[in-house]
């Protein structure tokens, strides 16, 4: 292992984090606030309980999920999309390191900003509804893997795309919608039937519901599925990234 | 001597179906400078990509140190610094980080006494806290020498060193190479310039749609190349070039019109003063002269068309 190169990548990248901190940061604690406010406050009042807790409560493990996927994707694809743009990526290219210390570290610091991103909202979200934690160690479970699955997702995008729009087009048209559709803000179970055997085909349902299952001890689906599903998402985005690797795809001519 | 890469039957053709190299064979000396020389489009970036790891090849083999640069990537890898062609360079990060990241990407564990002393031969040290965007195209180009130089590397590539660049630093930058050869580290650069080559080179590649035609010694290939044409229009014209002046090897152009004396361009040419004064004696008056140097176009032309008449091999 070049453990000296994933070192240098790593704090690379985190301090690119640190340098955009303000955006990175405040802006999802911003927005998470204004959505407790909003739905919490002025019209979860009105909702009744939803699988036996405060409508407010509900949202928090959603709106953590909703965060750590659309941050993981972007961190990392812009982490990779950028040297690629600016054609500093030659030094990656030619340096003595392999696929997984280059995945390691790219995504490893990708899902290190939103893991903590979501400690943040997690304590913002304190301030606003009183909280529990069943579970707190397949919380923590669901959080990693969660978000390196979608780290390794960002960063496949990030070797995808050639320019700017499609790097933005795919969180907005694809993640954004599956995430907001994927029981963020609502139990499945409140949809008519025939929507609630389609969302059953959206992955995100899985993260969503596994990760309030394990601060409420309920679920849409079976928590093993959520568990399932989760690894099923890793393995797919760690094949299809070591693909890329290996073939050099948009990478090497 | 040892070879320190080993190229062999390297080809590349790119998704556009644009042939870059057609088999290329080449072996690189320890401790040389060797210089590739082509004009743009010949394939010497393809050649330097390859090697480096930035461009997958299509056919052919190469070692580096003995390691085959894709089954044995990181010990190859280790041993090279590559300065690309264009200035590609993190905006934000300050010249001390840039070069520290590149040590450690290259497996190196810190050495803050040696990156000083890199920065410093490259008159970089009162720019080390300085943000890479707010530095000037020579400067960053110096930048990219010592992000390539951080990990100490046994060969140093470098694509085009010299284009857009300032003469001081174009004088730095040959002193660095040599300094750098003196020490016992390859460089391997790429230029369409016959005189960097010629300044720079201990040997010379000549490469030219994607084939290497040659690969010769700098003195042995200078005098090659160097040759400079004499042209005189004749007062009168010549049916044929008079005995006298038989041992010049003059040629008559221009239906006699012109008489056409090549000489070689290196030291002091006696040859010619004397051609003059005997043209005199003989009662050839000329009414204009003007010399030309063969230009890089022009021997590439000759060296191809020599090839194809089935004379002289690639190496």
């Amino acid at each position: 292992m070049n453990w000296h190169a994933v070192r240098a990548i790593y704090l690379f990248e985190m301090a690119r984090t640190r340098r955009t901190l303000l955006q990175s940061v405040l802006a999802p604690v911003i927005t998470t606030s204004l959505y407790f406010v909003v739905f919490g406050s002025a019209i979860g009042a009105r909702i009744p309980e939803v699988e036996g807790v405060s409508y407010g409560a509900f949202l928090v493990p959603g709106l953590i999920m909703l965060n750590l996927l659309t941050q993981s994707v972007s961190n990392a694809s812009f982490g990779i999309f950028f040297p690629k743009f600016s054609r500093t990526i030659y030094e990656l290219l030619s340096a003595p390191v392999s696929h997984f210390e280059i995945v390691l570290s790219y995504v490893g610091a990708a899902a290190t900003k939103s893991i903590l991103l979501s400690v943040i909202i997690l304590a913002t979200a304190t301030f606003f509804v009183p909280l529990r934690i069943e579970h707190p160690l397949w919380m923590i479970g669901f959080l990693l893997l969660t978000a390196v699955s979608f780290s390794l997702l960002g960063f496949i995008l990030g070797i995808w795309a050639d320019n700017f729009e499609k790097l933005q087009l795919v969180p907005l048209l694809i993640i954004t919608p599956l995430t907001f559709l994927g029981g963020s803000f609502y139990s499945i179970a409140m949809l008519p039937p025939l929507w609630r055997t389609v969302t059953l085909f959206n992955p995100v349902v899985y993260l969503v519901s596994g990760f309030r299952w394990s601060f409420y001890g309920t679920a849409d689906v079976a928590v093993g599925i959520s568990l399932g599903m989760s690894l099923l998402f890793l393995a797919v985005f760690v094949g299809v990234a070591t693909w890329m690797l290996r073939t050099g795809y948009r990478l090497k001519p | 001597m040892h070879t320190v890469i080993s190229i062999s039957g390297l080809s590349k053709t790119y998704a556009s179906g644009f042939d870059a190299l057609k088999g290329v064979d080449l072996d690189i000396r320890r401790g040389e400078i060797f210089a590739l020389l082509g004009p743009n489009g010949a394939g010497k970036t393809t050649l330097i990509s390859i090697v480096c790891g930035l461009v997958n090849p299509s056919a052919g083999r190469v070692t580096v140190g003995g390691h085959d640069i894709i089954r044995d990537y990181r010990a190859a890898r280790a041993l090279i610094g590559l300065v690309p062609q264009e200035l590609t360079t993190d905006a934000f990060e300050t010249v001390w980080n840039t070069v520290s990241f590149s040590r450690g990407l290259f497996g190196k564990p810190p050495d803050p006494a040696y990156l000083a002393r890199l920065l410093q031969d490259l008159s970089l040290w009162n720019k080390k806290d300085n943000k890479l965007l707010t530095l000037s195209g020579g400067m960053k180009r110096r930048v990219l020498i010592a992000k390539a130089l951080s990990h100490e590397p046994q060969i140093l590539f470098l694509d085009e060193p010299t284009a857009g660049v300032d003469v001081e630093l174009r004088r730095d930058m040959w002193q660095l190479v040599r300094r750098l050869r003196d020490n016992g580290v390859t460089v391997i650069l790429t230029t369409h310039y016959i005189e960097e080559a010629e300044e720079m080179a201990d040997r010379i590649g000549v490469i030219t749609r994607g084939e290497l035609i040659l690969v010769e010694d700098k003195a042995t290939l200078m005098r090659k190349l160097g040759g400079k044409q004499l042209t005189l229009q004749l007062a009168a014209p010549l049916a044929q070039i008079p005995p006298v002046l038989s041992g010049y090897g003059l040629t008559l152009a221009q239906g006699g019109k012109e008489l056409v004396y090549r000489y070689e361009a290196e030291g002091e040419d006696s040859a010619l003063v004397d051609l003059l004064q005997e043209l005199n004696t003989a009662g050839i008056a000329f009414a204009d002269l003007q010399t030309t140097q063969r230009s890089l176009e022009d021997i590439f032309v000759s060296l191809v068309s020599e090839r194809e008449r089935g004379g002289e091999g690639a190496r």
